[in-house]
């Protein structure tokens, strides 16, 4: 192995392909039998975490940076002056390998910029991974990237070596993708999600009747959209994001606040920051949608197009509906619990054990880790000291901000800072 | 009736045996303290507890019928985190589930309970960052060599993991402060002990130990670390909070070469 001009490589394609936010290696079931390498049957682990604070668990590159497509949001687009680079197939497996063997990842995540055309640009991503599982013995974790446009007979070989199959949709909007990708095709995106998901629920049916059915993608499929680089609504995105989850039973929709990586016109200037509080509401209110039962509709609508800096969107849901509380913690079903402002999922499987013992007091929810300073005034316990001030929603969500401390208080102060 | 002080091995079993003489003996017990631990006190008795496979069988048994498997589990776990005075609590929990007909491991508003709880999910915690941070290096007789300093003695614990991952190559996980280590040879897995030269460290690559690669790769793998990070998110609270700095001396991506 050259090291040199490896570690040049992976600079320049492991830089390219940081903006893919998705990282999980949970959720396949790939056990290690036979005594070959690797074993994705258990929790994802991160392995180290980047100085930004994202966990780094799978080795993430783009086999190439080379690109025929001029997307103005994208770091690799044709026309912008950058080294580029391109991995051998055999070099990709070799470090894959080196690097798992070492425990420093869970797996490879392989995405690539498309050269000659989709087609010719999946099929060297197949490669990959085929040598993988099939010279190496490889059990770890497989992330493949579907490429726009590739056809139905590709997609289908590349479930049956990856865990997960993504393509990112990136601009939620159609219109969006009119403006910043006009080359790319709408439908080109949804045609590999389409036949992946048809194929997960055949080899699902089939596996039922036969054993022997191979895996196919396993960890389902995955897709990521960009915050913040077209001016689209936090409801644009999370209706969209409420659509793929139900039409293409999506494992996961990831939202990337837009970093800005361009001068065009067309795009937020240069020197504008990071959306990364609105990021971070929006995979609130993703959390809420599939852990929560809240419907996408009662989050955002046509009065509530974009969710609230400064509180979370559970608080903000439970502010414009007090006639749902009091809720008695000592009584309430877990559907009601679970729409408590600061009591979450952890919490609420807590009080349904606890409370079968005895009624619980404000002491007992404390220790149980429930966010009183936020779930006190919206319920009522085993406990004389009521908390439930009779003032109206925008005092009370005054009053909750002047209490609480948020990690974004400093981002969101309309304070001049001093020092 | 006089309180008692029960002094056992250290083990798993011998605490179990210490259950079941507490029970069978109707004591008074004050506390439960490892060999080596015992300071003369006024007025109290110590009784020394011999491990027999036979009862601790017997309290397992028990134990098994009247618990939740994630309670059952906690016990052996909250053992493994050596923290003082943790075979009391432990006690206390489990004279509070045997005296109830139900499962009460779960009452979160028992102390004892939430106590031992909470002690095993940073049992817990610390099992799943050795998974994570353990990085393996490869030695000049080709077996994957890692040292670590658990807070807890985890080793137990990750066995199996690593086990079923790394079935193809022998490997051993050295836990430095507790002087054992875990080795695989590509059948089965063995404790052994092992008289570490100072030179070997937590992480680099001295050339009389380590294969002539192994260095590349560990830089390899920094590149990929520094190339991987988005500055203009930065966020080193997060990342220290995620990472913790004891965490550290683990990593090679986290190391000056």
């Amino acid at each position: 192995m050259n090291f040199d001009r490896i570690k040049e490589k992976l600079s320049i394609l492991a830089d390219a392909a940081k903006y893919d936010v998705s990282c999980s290696s949970s959720g396949s079931k790939r056990k290690n039998t036979g005594k070959g390498l690797g074993d994705s049957s258990g929790m994802g682990i991160c392995h180290t975490y980047t100085q930004d604070g994202r966990c780094v668990s799978l080795l993430k590159i783009l086999l190439t940076n080379h690109c025929i497509f001029d997307c103005a949001y994208c770091v690799t687009r044709k026309s912008n002056d950058i080294k580029r680079a391109a991995f051998k197939v055999q070099e990709v497996v070799d470090l894959t390998i080196s690097f798992y063997r070492r425990n420093y990842i869970e797996g490879l995540f392989l995405s690539s910029g498309i050269f000659k055309d989709a087609d010719y640009t999946m099929e060297r991503l197949i490669q990959v991974a085929k040598k993988l599982r099939e010279e190496e013995n490889f059990n770890g974790y497989i992330h493949l990237k579907s490429i726009p446009g590739a056809s139905d007979e590709l997609m289908r070989e590349a479930g049956l070596y990856a865990d997960r199959l993504s393509v990112n949709i990136e601009i939620p909007t159609k219109s969006g993708l009119k403006l910043l990708a006009p080359e790319k095709n709408h439908e080109d995106f949804m045609k590999p999600m389409e036949k992946v998901k048809n194929e997960i629920i055949q080899y699902k049916q089939e596996s039922k009747l036969i054993k022997s059915t191979p895996k196919y993608a396993p960890a389902g499929q995955s897709t990521q959209m960009i915050v913040g680089a077209t001016g689209e609504s936090d409801r644009d995105i999370m209706y969209s994001s409420a659509f793929f989850y139900k039409k293409y039973n999506m494992k996961r929709v990831y939202y990337s606040g837009y970093v800005p990586v361009s001068t065009d016109p067309r795009l937020p200037s240069i020197t504008s920051a990071v959306p990364i509080i609105r990021e971070n509401r929006l995979y609130q209110t993703d959390w809420l949608m599939r852990f929560y039962g809240f419907d996408v509709r009662e989050l955002l609508n046509e009065e509530n197009k974009h969710l609230d800096l400064d509180i979370d969107p559970k608080l903000s849901w439970a502010l414009r509906n007090r006639q749902l509380f009091p809720v008695d913690i000592n009584k309430a079903d877990k559907q009601l619990l679970l729409r408590i402002p600061g009591v979450g999922l952890k919490s609420t499987n807590k009080i349904l054990h606890a409370r079968k013992f005895k009624n619980l007091s404000w002491d007992h929810l404390k220790k149980i880790g429930v966010a009183v300073n936020r779930a006190k005034y919206f319920i009522t316990c085993n406990s004389r000291d009521m908390i439930l001030p009779d003032i109206n929603s925008d005092k009370l969500k005054n009053l909750i901000i002047g209490n609480s401390n948020s990690k974004f208080r400093q981002d969101l102060s309309p304070q001049l800072k001093l020092f | 009736m006089q309180a008692v002080i029960l002094i056992y091995d250290g083990s798993y079993e011998g605490f179990l045996c210490c259950i079941f003489t507490a029970y069978e003996q109707k004591l008074q017990v004050e506390n439960i303290l490892p060999e080596g631990l015992e300071q003369n006190q006024l007025f109290t008795d110590y009784e020394y507890i011999i491990t027999e496979p036979a009862k601790a069988k017997r309290v397992l048994k028990k134990l098994k019928a009247s618990m939740s498997p994630r309670g059952f589990r906690n016990i052996q776990w909250a053992l493994l985190s050596e923290i003082p005075g943790i075979e009391y609590t432990l006690y206390k929990m489990l004279r509070y589930v045997l005296a109830n007909s139900k499962i009460v491991d779960t009452d979160f508003s028992h102390p004892a309970v939430l106590q031992i709880a909470k002690v095993a999910k940073q049992i817990g915690r610390e099992k799943h960052r050795m998974e994570a941070f353990i990085r393996f290096r490869l030695t000049k007789d080709d077996i994957y060599f890692a040292v670590i300093e658990p807070d807890f003695n985890v080793l137990p614990l990750i066995a199996s993991h690593f086990k079923d991952r790394y079935a193809d190559q022998k490997w051993i996980i050295y836990d430095q402060k507790r002087r054992i280590g875990l080795f695989y040879d590509l059948e089965k897995t063995e404790y052994i002990s092992i008289n570490l030269p100072k030179e070997v460290g937590i992480n680099g690559a001295h050339p009389d130990f380590f294969c002539k690669q192994e260095l590349h790769f560990q830089q390899l793998w920094q590149q990929y670390f520094t190339s991987t990070n988005i500055k203009s998110r930065a966020n080193t609270k997060l990342h220290i909070q995620h990472v913790p700095k004891r965490y550290w001396k683990y990593l090679s991506e986290k190391s000056p070469f």
